[in-house]
């Protein structure tokens, strides 16, 4: 028996190709590329099915719910959670997500294609520095860049309103609510910073 | 084969571009930066940060004067590339310049000229943002040229190639440590400090063996228990709070002690951290050679309005009551000007007089120099509080500039603005924003009838007064301060890009030009073959930008500063 090293050996994905590859080589070496297939795992951007967790605090890694997300804001930092292994997705801090819950009614119509009962998704990385968008703008009710003070209003896919930001935050397009709050895909666009 | 035709191509280029760079830089003759030279540094060089290890900021070249500079004209530019803000002077030693810029790279270019000789870019991790972006400069020593980090790694680079010596990990910064100073060498130590006292980091200078990287002594700004100072502290609170060093540190080779300033406790409500936090927002004497913290002076105790003081003490002799005062001179960011006594064991009070509106001090101790607060304007956890000046203080880090022809104190100051906060209890997240309010709670405010905000003083040192003042009705000032042999006083840092020469001893502008950008860099001064050079690297952006937009808010000022980074070199027209 090759020792247990986690993973799921039903999903015909990179993890088994390399497994096929070193053949029947020592468990312990299997181990390891299994290790580092979790590490994968952690650092793959996020897919349609992941759930979100609360990426810090005493809540983090847990799975959030409609209810832990106030109607109108703050946004909730969260990182995707692989939805079968339950790896949390935060071996890149790129892979952060803003989640934040909406009057559905107040959403711009291309937002409210890709929202779930008024929760909206936004990669929350700024698109200037690359900055956590880890506050809220209260009277403005937009999104806030710690670093360099970039808006981006929720209510319309993220449009910046105020600061050096170049872009728009890419979105990550939500399922149905009744499953709970799902990606039903990956960001719609390139996250992070502008420039390098 | 595609493969080995590629190999080709690439060899090509580099045969073509590279090497003719690196023979330029070589033929040259690379003259390498010695004790010797960094205590006596030659007029035509600027060796480091302040120009002398005195932090004067202090060109003794008089080629550029009063009576010519009215015909300063540009010699050469260069574009940097990069945007933000560029706040580091330009390095000249024998005739190649050093510029650092934001996101650390590390630029050579012939002096005279402008022509580029190499680039240096730091590879940063993935997922490293950093709350400013900047680079305060490079130190050079030996043939090397030293760069602090935003990773928190001290790199050290071949002076005449811009390769690799070698790197050193100097903290982690998924903590909250970044660098953003120019290194301070002395002794063939390379120290560094660090930020991050937004992030709950534990501030500290640490220094390196020049040559070969070797960590040699670390010293914290906050004291561990049972060290002296640590009698300041409640509890666990000394662990994150904060000190952060992130300004180069200057230096009395007499003394043989080092000067650094620290920045804000954290998080940034003093009722939530009981003590006067030692040593936050205060100078420290630490001495290279062990790392010993020798004295200290604190400026404000358990500080709560985020007036960090990182300016490192000016080194300069001024008289008093007939007697001459080893002096240490520092305009506070708390808006007072500060004429201490330096000694082997002490730092000792001599005045504090106030240089801009401050309403939190209700009176200072003539003795200690320790001050008693207005309870009202102190903004605590649950309760607003407003107070002047803002968090941005009478001055931010820009240097103040010494003269030592006219016994003169130059500042770059920001009046009539105000600020106001009400704390709140954050969670500690490693590497997170930990201050206890987060940016759009922080209040700013401004004096809408006021005849200026940003302003150029003169201070006679000895006679403790203000000479003459330059006032700026519709900017701040952000830039940095040097003054020259000639009598002049070179700054910039307003939002109408502008470079300006004044008369040192009238205030008289007598020179300007509008650059490209605003400009927040220490302007320098230097000679090539025999002609004397004007230069400074124009970039704005960062805390100045970000105020910019708060005015515009505000008054109505343009929101719209231009960025990118020029390096600019000027001469007297002949």
């Amino acid at each position: 028996m090759l020792p247990p090293c986690g993973g799921n050996g039903e999903r015909l994905d990179r993890r088994t190709v390399l497994k096929a590859a070193v053949g029947l080589g020592l468990g312990a070496t299997l181990c390891r590329v299994d290790v580092l297939a979790a590490e994968d795992d952690k650092t793959a951007r996020p897919r349609k099915g992941d759930r979100f967790v609360f990426a810090y605090g005493e809540r983090g890694g847990q799975v959030i719910a409609l209810e832990d997300l106030p109607l109108g804001g703050p946004q909730q930092l969260a990182f995707p959670m692989d939805p079968v292994t339950k790896v949390i997705r935060d071996g890149s801090l790129l892979n952060q997500v803003a989640l934040i819950r909406l009057d559905p009614a107040q959403l711009s119509a291309d937002t409210r294609t890709e929202a779930a009962g008024g929760v909206v998704a936004y990669s929350a990385v700024c698109t200037h520095e690359g900055c956590p968008i880890s506050m809220w703008h209260k009277d403005s009710k937009t999104l806030f860049c710690a670093c360099h003070a970039s808006r981006f209003d929720p209510a319309d896919r993220a449009r910046v309103v105020d600061g050096p930001a170049p872009r728009r935050l890419p979105m990550l397009p939500l399922g149905p609510i009744d499953r709970g709050i799902v990606a039903a895909g990956g960001f719609t666009g390139r996250v992070g910073r502008q420039t390098t | 084969m595609r493969m080995a035709r590629k190999l080709v191509i690439v060899v090509a280029v580099l045969a073509i571009i590279v090497v003719p760079m690196l023979a330029d830089a070589q033929r040259m003759g690379y003259r390498p930066v010695t004790d010797q030279r960094l205590a006596e540094p030659e007029p035509a060089n600027w060796l480091m940060t302040r120009g002398n290890y005195q932090g004067w900021s202090y060109s003794p070249l008089d080629q550029i004067n009063t009576y010519n500079v009215k015909k300063l004209a540009p010699v050469w530019a260069f574009s940097t590339g990069v945007d933000s803000g560029h706040q580091a002077p330009l390095l000249v030693n024998n005739g190649i310049m050093f510029v650092a810029t934001p996101y650390n790279q590390v630029v050579a270019l012939e002096a005279k000229t402008g022509k580029l000789l190499w680039r240096y870019k730091k590879e940063m991790p993935e997922g490293l943002s950093v709350l400013h972006n900047t680079s305060r400069g490079v130190a050079l020593y030996g043939d090397k040229v030293y760069l602090a980090t935003h990773d928190c790694v001290l790199v050290a680079l071949d002076a005449t190639t811009g390769k690799v010596a070698w790197e050193r990990k100097v903290e982690d910064w998924k903590t909250g440590y970044y660098m953003t100073l120019a290194p301070l060498v002395a002794k063939g130590k390379v120290m560094v400090g660090v930020s991050g006292g937004e992030f709950g980091v534990r501030g500290f200078v640490a220094a390196f063996d020049a040559n070969s990287g070797q960590p040699t002594w670390k010293t914290y700004t906050v004291p561990a228990p049972g060290e002296k100072g640590s009698e300041t502290w409640t509890g666990d609170t000394w662990k994150k709070g904060g000190g952060s060093v992130w300004i180069t540190g200057t230096y009395d080779p007499a003394l043989n002690l080092t000067y650094w300033g620290t920045g804000n406790a954290s998080p940034w409500f003093g009722d939530q951290r009981p003590g006067d936090n030692l040593y936050t927002s205060s100078t420290v004497a630490i001495n290279p050679d062990t790392g010993k913290l020798a004295a200290h002076f604190q400026y404000q105790w358990n500080e709560s309005w985020d007036w960090d003081e990182p300016d490192a003490p000016i080194v300069a002799d001024f008289t008093k009551d007939g007697r001459t005062v080893k002096g240490l001179i520092k305009p506070a960011r708390n808006g007072y000007l500060y004429r201490l006594e330096r000694s082997a064991d002490k730092i000792s009070f001599v005045s504090a007089t106030p240089y801009v509106k401050q309403n939190v001090f209700k009176s200072i101790d003539p003795t200690t120099g320790r001050p008693t607060y207005n309870e009202d304007r102190i903004p605590r956890t649950g309760k607003r509080a407003d107070f002047c000046p803002s968090l941005w203080g009478g001055k931010d880090w820009p240097f103040a500039a010494y003269n030592p022809k006219t016994a003169m104190l130059y500042i770059p100051a920001n009046d009539n603005h105000c600020g106001y906060m009400e704390g709140k209890v954050q969670k500690y997240e490693a590497g997170k924003w930990w201050t206890g309010v987060d940016i759009p709670d922080i209040g700013f405010a401004v004096d809408k009838t006021a005849r200026h905000f940003g302003e150029v003083q003169a201070w006679d040192v000895s006679g403790n007064k203000r000479v003459w003042s330059h006032l700026f009705p519709d900017s701040m000032n952000w830039g940095p301060v040097m003054t020259t042999g000639g009598g002049l006083v070179f700054n910039g840092g307003t939002n109408d890009r502008y470079f300006r020469a004044f008369d040192a001893s009238t205030g008289e502008v007598l020179w300007q030009f509008r650059t490209n950008s605003g400009i927040t860099a220490p302007p320098v001064s230097f000679a090539v073959d025999g002609v004397q050079y004007i230069g400074v690297a124009s970039g704005w952006g960062v805390d100045p930008a970000f105020q910019q937009g708060l005015l515009s808010d505000l008054l109505g000022w343009p929101k719209d500063v231009p960025q990118g980074g020029v390096v600019w070199v000027f001469a007297v027209a002949q």
